[in-house]
C-alpha cells in the first residue's frame, strides 16, 4: 500500500522535475536509478530497504505508464480532481482551539503544554554508512 | 524554521551602492511574501533593479549585484487562514491551536474569506494583476514545528502578480538628496504560517508552540552577484533579519562576500545564511543542507481560488461565497501615492518631501492642522515641519502625538514670522522655549523676551552706518570682496540690536551704504 502513496507523490513530483525522468527511463528500461532512491529516502524518509521493494516500485511505475496510451491531444490537464467544486470560504470567526489538554494527550513528551521534539533537524547517515543492499 | 504566511518577492535595492542600473529579474521560481499570524499569511515578492558595485581592488570588471526580498506579513484577521482558531500573540503554547493546526489525521484546510479580501487589497494597493484563479499547493519539509510536514502555499499560481511599489532613496552627500524608485513586485501569495520552536540547547531538545502569530513582519533576502550581460550568479538566502538597518548590512555584507569570493576563484554555493548581528557578516545555516528539494504538488485538498468582478459575478451567488475585486477596489482607502500626489498638487511641496511627509506617524495630520491655522506659504510650514519640527522630534526620540507644540501654536508662531514680527532667528529661539516650558504663547514669549524685530528703519541705519564707521579694516575687506567680512558686519550690528534685526534687511543696508 505504501507503494501507492510513494508512486502517487512520486508521479506528481516526478511532473515537476522532468529532467529526473530521462535518468530512471532512459531508454525504457523501467529502471529506477541508486541516485534517485536516495534522493527520494531523504526526501519523504521512506526506507526502500530492498531490492524488491525498489523493483515494486518500478513496476508500479511500469503500470502507471500505461496511461500514454491515452491521446491526450489538444486536452487541457486537470489542475486536480476537485478543479470543478466550489472552493468554499469560512466566515473570519473564531470557533475553534482551546483544547491544549486533548491535543497533548497523544504526544509522547510535553514540557508545560509544549510540545517536545529532538533538537534541530538530525541529518540522515550519509550514502556509505546506510545498510547496503545490492542495486544493479 | 517559520513559514511565512503571506510572501511577496521584492527586489529590493541596495543602498550602499553608487550606480544603479535598469531592474533585472531575479532568476528564481519561488515567490516571496508576507507571513500572516496564525496560519494566515501573505507573501509578496518585489524585484530589485540591478545595482552595479565599483570592484575597489582588482578593478577590471563591473559586479551587478541582484537582490530579491522575500516579506513575511501578518494578516489582520480573527482566525486563522485554513481554521478557525484565534490569531492572538502571547497565548499559552498551543491554547490556539484547532485539530487542523496540529496536522491531526483527517482535518482539512477550510479557507478564510477575511484573508482573500486582505490578499486582494495588497494586491491592489501594488498594483498587482489579480487572478482571477489562483491555486493552492504543498511545500514539502521536514522541521518539527511542522507537524504535517508540508506547508499550503500558492507556489504555482499565486493570487496577485506583477506589481510595483514606490518609495523614495536618501542619496548623495549625508544624505541630503532624495529620490524616487520604483521596486518590482514579483507576487504576492496565501501561505501558512509554521509553528514556534525554542531551542532549549541544555536539555537537548526543541519545544514546539503550534499558536503561531509570532513575528508580524520578517524579511528573508536573496543575493547573487554577476557581471552585466552575462548570466545571473547563484543566489544565497539570507534568513533572521530584524530590521530594516540589519537587512541593508546583510545586504552589503554578502554582496561583498560573495565578490570576493568569485575573484578569488571560488564558488558560491546556493545556501541559507544566517545574519550575524554582533559580528555583522553572514554565517552558514547548519541545519540546511544544500538544495532544498521541496516537493511541490497541487493541494488536493483545495480546489482554485476563483475571485470575479462586478461584470463576471455570477447571478444569484451567495454573496458569502464570492469576492467581487471592484467591491474591495472601492473599499480601499487613499493610498499614498495618491495622498503625496494631492500634497503635491495642493501645496506645491517637493515629491520627497510629500514621501517625508506621510512616513511619519500622525505628521501629515499635525501639518495639514498647521496649514489651516496660519497664513504662511505652505513652502514655509513644510520647511518648519520637516526640518524644525521633526528635528525636535526625533532628538528627543517622541512621537507626533508626543509633542509638547501643537499645531495652533505652532501656527501662530508662523503668523509671528510672516507678518515680520520676528525674524528666522528668533522665530527659532521661541520654538526652543515652546518645546520646553508648555502653556506660554509664542507672542507671550516674543514679548517677555524682547524678541520683536525693529521697527524703524532709520535707527537700523544708522546703527549700521556707527558699526562701519567703527570696523574701518572690516569695511576695507568688504570694498576688496571679502565674502565673509560683511558677515563680520553683519553680526556686529546684530549684537547691538540685540539681534532684533533681519539679517537680510542689515545685510541690504550694510551694502547700500558700501555703496554710497
Amino acid at each position: 500500500m505504501w507503494a501507492r502513496a510513494v508512486l502517487l507523490g512520486y508521479r506528481s513530483w516526478m511532473g515537476w522535475h522532468r529532467g529526473f525522468t530521462s535518468k530512471t527511463d532512459p531508454q525504457g528500461s523501467g529502471r529506477v536509478t541508486a541516485e534517485v532512491i536516495e534522493h527520494l529516502e531523504r526526501l519523504a524518509l521512506v526506507d526502500f530497504g530492498s531490492q524488491e521493494a525498489v523493483a515494486r516500485l518500478e513496476k508500479a511505475i511500469a503500470f502507471a505508464d500505461r496511461l500514454r496510451a491515452v491521446d491526450t491531444d489538444g486536452v487541457e490537464p486537470m489542475e486536480s480532481v476537485l478543479e470543478d467544486r466550489c472552493l468554499y470560504l469560512r466566515s473570519d470567526n473564531v470557533v475553534e482551539g482551546n483544547c491544549v489538554e486533548e491535543l497533548l494527550q497523544n504526544a509522547h513528551r510535553v514540557v508545560e503544554e509544549y510540545f517536545v521534539a529532538p533538537p534541530g533537524n538530525i541529518s540522515l547517515p550519509k550514502q556509505d554508512e546506510q545498510q547496503p543492499f545490492s542495486h544493479n | 524554521m517559520a513559514a511565512p504566511v503571506l510572501r511577496g518577492c521584492c527586489l529590493g535595492r541596495c543602498w550602499a551602492l553608487a550606480c544603479i542600473d535598469s531592474g533585472s529579474r531575479h532568476g528564481r521560481g519561488a515567490a516571496t511574501g508576507f507571513t500572516s499570524s496564525g496560519k494566515r499569511g501573505q507573501s509578496f515578492v518585489a524585484q530589485q533593479p540591478l545595482l552595479t558595485a565599483q570592484k575597489s581592488r582588482k578593478g577590471e570588471h563591473k559586479w551587478a549585484a541582484v537582490v530579491g526580498l522575500e516579506i513575511h506579513a501578518q494578516i489582520v484577521s480573527n482566525s486563522k487562514l485554513f481554521s478557525g482558531s484565534q490569531v492572538h500573540f502571547a497565548a499559552p503554547p498551543n491554547s490556539l491551536v484547532s485539530f487542523f493546526d496540529a496536522s491531526l489525521p483527517g482535518t482539512l484546510p477550510v479557507l478564510n474569506r477575511r484573508c482573500v479580501e486582505a490578499a486582494v487589497m495588497t494586491g491592489l494597493a501594488l498594483n498587482c494583476h489579480i487572478n482571477k484563479k489562483s491555486l493552492f499547493d504543498r511545500k514539502h519539509y521536514f522541521y518539527a514545528d511542522l507537524p504535517a510536514g508540508y506547508q499550503i502555499t500558492q507556489q504555482r499560481l499565486p493570487i496577485a502578480v506583477n506589481g510595483s511599489l514606490a518609495y523614495s532613496v536618501c542619496v548623495g552627500k549625508k544624505w541630503r538628496q532624495v529620490i524616487t524608485k520604483t521596486v518590482r513586485i514579483k507576487q504576492i501569495q496565501l501561505e501558512q504560517d509554521s509553528g514556534k520552536s525554542l531551542h532549549d540547547e541544555l536539555r537537548s531538545q526543541t519545544l514546539i508552540d503550534l499558536n503561531r502569530a509570532e513575528g508580524q513582519l520578517r524579511v528573508d533576502a536573496n543575493i547573487s552577484v554577476h557581471h552585466p550581460g552575462e548570466p545571473l550568479g547563484v543566489r544565497t538566502e539570507v534568513k533572521n533579519l530584524n530590521s530594516a538597518r540589519f537587512l541593508a548590512r546583510a545586504i552589503d555584507y554578502e554582496i561583498q562576500r560573495q565578490i570576493n569570493e568569485l575573484e578569488n576563484g571560488c564558488e558560491i554555493l546556493n545556501e541559507t545564511r544566517s545574519f550575524d548581528y554582533r559580528l555583522g557578516c553572514t554565517v552558514p545555516m547548519r541545519d540546511k543542507e544544500g538544495k532544498q528539494d521541496y516537493r511541490f504538488m497541487p493541494e488536493p485538498n483545495l480546489p482554485p481560488l476563483l475571485l470575479y468582478d462586478t461584470a463576471s459575478l455570477p447571478a444569484g451567488a451567495d454573496p458569502q461565497q464570492v469576492i467581487n475585486i471592484d467591491r474591495i477596489r472601492e473599499q480601499l482607502p487613499e493610498l499614498p501615492s495618491e495622498t503625496r500626489e494631492k500634497l503635491i498638487q495642493q501645496y506645491g511641496i517637493l515629491p520627497e518631501h510629500s514621501f517625508a511627509l506621510l512616513n511619519e506617524v500622525g505628521l501629515l495630520e499635525f501639518f495639514q492642522n498647521v496649514i489651516k491655522e496660519t497664513r504662511a506659504e505652505p513652502k514655509k510650514v513644510t520647511s518648519w515641519v520637516l526640518n524644525i519640527f521633526l528635528g525636535f522630534l526625533k532628538q528627543r526620540n517622541l512621537a507626533v502625538n508626543e509633542s509638547p507644540v501643537t499645531p495652533s501654536v505652532l501656527a501662530e508662531l508662523l503668523n509671528l514670522l510672516d507678518r515680520k514680527v520676528i525674524s528666522s532667528a528668533a522665530a527659532k529661539q521661541v520654538f526652543e522655549e515652546l518645546w520646553r516650558s508648555k502653556g506660554k504663547t509664542p507672542s507671550q514669549i516674543v514679548s517677555e523676551r524682547k524678541l520683536e524685530l525693529m521697527q524703524d528703519e532709520e535707527a537700523l541705519e544708522r546703527v549700521c552706518h556707527a558699526v562701519m564707521e567703527g570696523h574701518p579694516q572690516v569695511v576695507m575687506d568688504m570694498k576688496r570682496g571679502n565674502p565673509r567680512a560683511i558677515n563680520k558686519l553683519i553680526g556686529l550690528v546684530r549684537k547691538v540690536t540685540h539681534n532684533r534685526a533681519d539679517p537680510m534687511v542689515i545685510k541690504e543696508i550694510l551694502e547700500k551704504q558700501l555703496l554710497s
